[in-house]
């Protein structure tokens, strides 16, 4: 019998604001222990929680950017169960009215674009970090309190390589929206992985088996190279699976169980008496759809399609925004967007990385390049040239047409020059012109070189075969 | 409903070790009580709304601003086992 | 004797520096020492540095700063958190536990100009009505020291009954102002829900605790009203509401007013001496020009059950942070769930315990609909109620407390008997409307303090507040003093 995997992914993400989501301690990794943390984080008797408007914000930004559902009333919940590392023995979350509802990831996969949907992605507060000593453990309160966004996806992944792509896109959309740096590192982004095996073109889904608390995508790949194929080994031999937590464990490669279900949680979720619902009203949410930008995939789908970039180009612009949205400027301006690019990409950048420069500080306007590319185009100077030109364009910041006049830099097509160096050439050398009329058409090019030599790189290269091969031929 | 109630397995969820005495005294107490709050059955609530907050209130927030936080000496202050600036525990297994 | 003054009447004398705050400071402590043996008010209190506040608070007299409580002695329930003092909640489970931080209440009352001293004695987290289930011993009644003196702010009712203080603050969640105020003879409100802000107040049941005062007369609540509402940022359930001059509003007009009596608490097991201070107070309000309404409020009878799932289950939650982690006292275990186990086993009296047990399993897997959704519907219903009588009416009168103090004792076994009592009071914290308890009248043989309970609309308290003053100052109840 032929099995499938079907992966769900719940995804927590720290919140990139100042402060904490209920108190106004900083949100800062690497601080030392338990100096970022007031009575409030730290859960002391008496204290109340206040909710952080930006965290609110943020949430409401990646539902935009994650094509969610914004509910008009959201509220938040208290989850109750005991960890040394929970400050009051229950966790604020949202259970049943979350801040965004629904939504989907696409990205590119196996050659395709996959869409994994959404459950929803709801607003919580991380918990501390547990040291653990040879015989006890040590517990730092600098990370409760942390807004964490938890981002759930429907069961729709059906592989561990689909797994980390789908993660992969998530965290660019998140970084690209200014949602959350995702730094692993730092453990801003940690997921639970929920995986079941099924014989395949069943409905009905088997027994879901969780893997808790992941801190690398890769790892999340790995797990799950482990336990799909060891969840279908455990079927093929008749046997069963019951619902389990397991942790997986990176050095062994392997995963074990952690908690089965009779040990499950009863988590007694209620309305969380301390915070007020939300219910966004409509200037509130206008202020932050100001704040949502295009979508990675989106952005280079649309390059490619607008700018008849090639992938590579296209995906230089996504990742680099900046230098992205300057393309953008003049490629509009441009008849040769393509051309725009490459000398973007290629030149523009290099000399950037060379000079320390920034983009805003560029001397020469988006028109000369414009302008550049149009000389190139119309045969008015070689591509040999128009390097010259850029160089002096860039450190002068000089129009091209002044470069190539001032430096006389401008292309020779007059025929009748041409054609004495080419008489000039084939004179010089005898061999090459005799080895191309015996029909070796290679020894073209090198006379060719000649005469762009003797022109000093001003003739014009088309013109220069034309000539040379008729004179040849003849 | 109010005779299927385990006291050891809710003492077990709220972490609260009782004696033997408190296990049947609360049992008893409670299965009590619980008969008496069955008198809510009585009221036809379907068409109620739940009432979590007496004064109704939306969209309470704060400023994401920084303020400041406690040393880790006055953090640690009223903690029964501490060492380099961490709360001491038991070691956690998970 | 300093000590007996009411705020107005310290105040006046403080300004003309006919005395001085270290004097009222000193027979309050005096006082202390002469009764508190008897009655054990007080779980602790710092006398040299209440002094110093009090010297503080007299050179700014003497530079002519006016300050409305400046120099008076302010006692506070052991639930309320106030910078480097101890905060025990009645509990044995916090130890050595001190405050790193001040309630808003704290600050309101330090701005105040007020004098922050003591750690009164409470029913153990709040939970009781007798001040029985305290860590720290039983609290006594000034007027019968084999009675309880209610709950569960007994001890600040018992200490501004016994003029330790001036006045003092309590908590009320299910009626633990009003009822030890009723059942100790003096004045005590609970302000509408989100008038007083809870930062600082450490949790029984979020959704239904406000900090209150106790004082000697109307009046003074008016006053200590006054110092300590208002919107603060730190809680998000305060409510952006103005903050009138109380006292102003105490002009003994209360012509043309309604006040409703409602049928539904016309109960069996109501003291007959009780039943008739009521009927007194009917007759007295006519005579000073009220109306009486009769008005209905149908689902009284549901109150007690409403409030026992919903205060439990926000207490289970509200209570799990007591875990031997970051404080209290800790009772060693090989894992962290042994070690919460014990430490909260041993640490929780029974009270708390049993209450903890019944919030964790109304909210538990499989009956969170049955009991605890349900309850806040009716909770629904409850407040509906009020809502609809007050279309009709400017306040509702009740008694406060069924009965006057019982013996110590007395109803201990029984929790249910114990939570019936609080019939009068659950509902006022259930709809979040405000109510005050004044004096009534007394029993004879023996001879115990009558409460009388006004209930007011949500953000009514100077209606409230005109109301008790016009009665309270139609008779003496309120000059008695106890022999202690
Ligand atoms: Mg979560
Ligand atoms: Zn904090």
């Amino acid at each position: 019998m032929e099995y499938e995997a079907i992966i769900g992914l719940e995804t927590h993400v720290q919140l990139k604001t100042k402060s904490k989501i209920w108190c106004g301690c900083a949100n800062e990794f690497g601080a030392p222990p338990n100096t970022n943390v007031c009575p409030v984080c730290l859960g002391m008797p008496g204290v109340l929680p206040v909710a952080n408007e930006e965290a609110l914000r943020l949430t409401i930004l990646t539902g935009l950017l994650l094509n969610s559902t914004i509910p008009r009333y959201a509220k938040f919940d208290r989850k109750n169960y005991f960890y040394p590392d929970m400050p009051k023995n229950y966790q604020v979350t949202q259970f049943d009215k979350p801040s965004t509802v629904g939504g989907f990831v696409e990205f590119e996969f196996n050659g395709g674009t996959s869409r994994i949907n959404l459950t929803r992605a709801h607003l919580e507060e991380d918990v501390g970090k547990n040291f653990h000593f040879d015989r006890n453990s040590g517990v730092d309160f600098n990370r409760a309190g942390v807004p964490l966004l938890e981002i759930i996806s429907e069961p729709e992944i059906t592989s561990s390589d689909m797994a980390y792509e789908y993660l992969n896109a998530l965290k660019d959309i998140l970084i690209y929206g200014g949602v959350s740096d995702c730094d692993m590192e730092k453990g801003m982004v940690r997921c639970d992985v929920n995986v079941s095996i099924r014989p395949k073109g069943q409905k009905e889904l088997g027994k879901k088996i969780e893997i808790k608390n992941m801190n690398s995508f890769s790892g999340v790949r790995n797990a799950l190279n482990y336990e799909i194929p060891r969840q279908i080994e455990v079927l093929t031999k008749g046997g069963q699976h019951h619902q389990e937590t397991r942790r997986w464990d990176d050095v062994g490669g392997i995963t074990e169980t952690m908690r089965s279900k009779e040990m499950a949680h009863d988590y007694r979720y209620f309305p969380e008496p301390d915070l007020m619902p939300f219910e966004p009203t409509d200037a509130w949410l206008a202020e932050i759809k100001t704040r949502v930008v295009e979508l990675p995939l989106a952005k280079k789908q649309r390059f490619i399609k607008d700018y008849q970039l090639p992938p590579a180009d296209a995906q230089a612009f996504v990742w680099d925004v900046p230098l992205g949205s300057y393309f953008e400027s003049v490629a509009k301006k441009s008849k040769n967007p393509k051309a725009v690019a490459n000398w973007v990409i290629n030149n523009l950048r290099a000399k950037l990385a060379e000079n320390g420069g920034s983009l805003a500080d560029l001397k020469f306007k988006p028109e000369h390049l414009v302008e550049l590319i149009e000389l190139v185009d119309g045969k008015k100077i070689s591509s040999a040239a128009a390097q010259q030109v850029f160089a002096e364009m860039f450190t002068s910041g000089e129009a091209p047409a002044l470069i190539v006049e001032k430096k006389g830099l401008a292309q020779v097509s007059d025929t009748g020059a041409i054609e004495k160096f080419c008489d000039e050439v084939i004179a010089a050398n005898p061999k090459p012109s005799a080895d191309f009329k015996a029909g070796n058409a290679g020894a073209l090019n090198f006379l060719k070189g000649q005469v762009m030599k003797l022109s000093k790189g001003k003739a014009n290269p088309g013109v220069v075969g034309e000539i040379l091969e008729k004179k040849l031929k003849s | 409903m109010a005779n299927d109630f385990d006291v050891k397995y809710v003492a077990h969820l709220a972490r609260l070790s009782l004696s033997a005495e408190e296990e049947t005294q609360f049992g008893s107490q409670l299965t009590n009580i619980l008969g008496y709050i069955e008198k809510l059955k009585q009221l036809d609530v379907s068409q109620i709304e739940p009432t979590a907050h007496a004064v109704p209130l939306v969209n309470v927030f704060r400023k994401d601003e920084v303020r400041p936080s406690l040393s880790n000496e006055e953090a640690l202050r009223n903690a029964p086992a501490k060492a380099n600036g961490l709360f001491l525990v038991p070691k956690i297994v998970e | 004797m300093l000590n007996q003054l009411t705020i107005s009447e310290l105040t006046k004398k403080l300004a003309q520096r006919e005395v001085s705050a270290r004097e009222t400071m000193q027979s309050c402590l005096d006082q202390i020492a002469k009764v508190d043996g008897k009655i054990h008010a007080f779980i602790s209190h710092d006398a040299a540095d209440a002094l110093q506040q009090a010297d503080a608070a007299d050179k700014e007299l003497t530079a002519g700063v006016k300050k409305p409580l400046l120099g008076v002695p302010i006692a506070i329930k052991d639930v309320i958190a106030v910078k480097d003092q101890p905060l025990n909640c009645g509990s044995k489970i916090l130890g050595k536990f001190i405050s790193p931080y001040n309630a808003t209440v704290i600050e309101k009352l330090k701005d105040a100009g007020a004098i922050i001293f003591g750690r009164l004695n409470m029913d153990e987290f709040a939970m009781g009505s007798s001040t029985e289930n305290s860590a720290f011993g039983v609290t006594r009644n000034p007027w019968d020291t084999t009675r309880i003196p209610g709950g569960s702010s007994g001890g600040s009712a018992a200490a501004v009954s016994a003029d330790e203080c001036i006045a003092s603050l309590g908590t009320d969640t299910g009626g633990s102002i009003r009822q030890p105020a009723a059942l100790c003879g003096c004045v005590g409100m609970k302000p509408t829900y989100g008038r007083v802000s809870r930062y600082g107040l450490v949790a029984f049941a979020s959704s239904l605790d406000q900090v209150g005062p106790f004082t000697k007369d109307v009046r003074d609540s008016a006053l200590m009203l006054s110092a300590i509402s208002g919107h603060d940022v730190k809680d998000s359930t305060s409510i952006p509401h103005p903050v009138p001059n109380y006292a102003a509003a105490l002009n003994g007009n209360v012509k043309g007013l309604k006040l409703g009596l409602a049928k539904e608490y016309m109960v069996g097991g109501l003291d007959p001496q009780v039943s008739a201070a009521l009927q007194a107070a009917v007759k007295q309000y006519e005579k000073l020009g009220a109306e009486i309404v009769e008005i209905s409020l149908p689902h009284t009878e549901y109150a007690v059950a409403t409030y026992y799932i919903v205060a439990t289950a926000e207490a289970s939650a509200n209570l799990a942070r007591f875990d031997g982690i970051r404080y209290c006292d800790r009772v060693p275990g090989n894992d962290p769930i042994e070690l919460y186990s014990k430490t909260r086993g041993h640490g929780f009296g029974p009270e708390v315990k049993r209450r903890i047990i019944l919030g964790t399993y109304v909210l538990s897997s499989g009956y969170y609909d049955a009991y605890y959704l349900r309850a806040q519907k009716v909770r629904t219903l409850i407040r509906r109620d009020f809502l609809n009588a007050f279309e009709k009416v400017d306040a509702i009168l009740t008694p406060t407390s069924p009965t006057a103090a019982f013996k110590i004792g007395e109803k201990t076994g029984d929790p249910l008997q114990m939570y019936l009592s609080d019939i009068f009071t659950i509902s006022c914290n259930l709809a979040g409307i405000c109510g005050i308890s004044f004096q009534g009248g007394f029993t004879e043989n023996p001879k115990l303090p009558i409460g009388l309970q006004l209930l007011g609309k949500p953000f009514g308290e100077e209606t409230m507040l005109k109301l008790a003053h016009a009665y309270e100052q139609s008779t003496a109840w309120h000059k008695e003093k106890p022999t202690i």
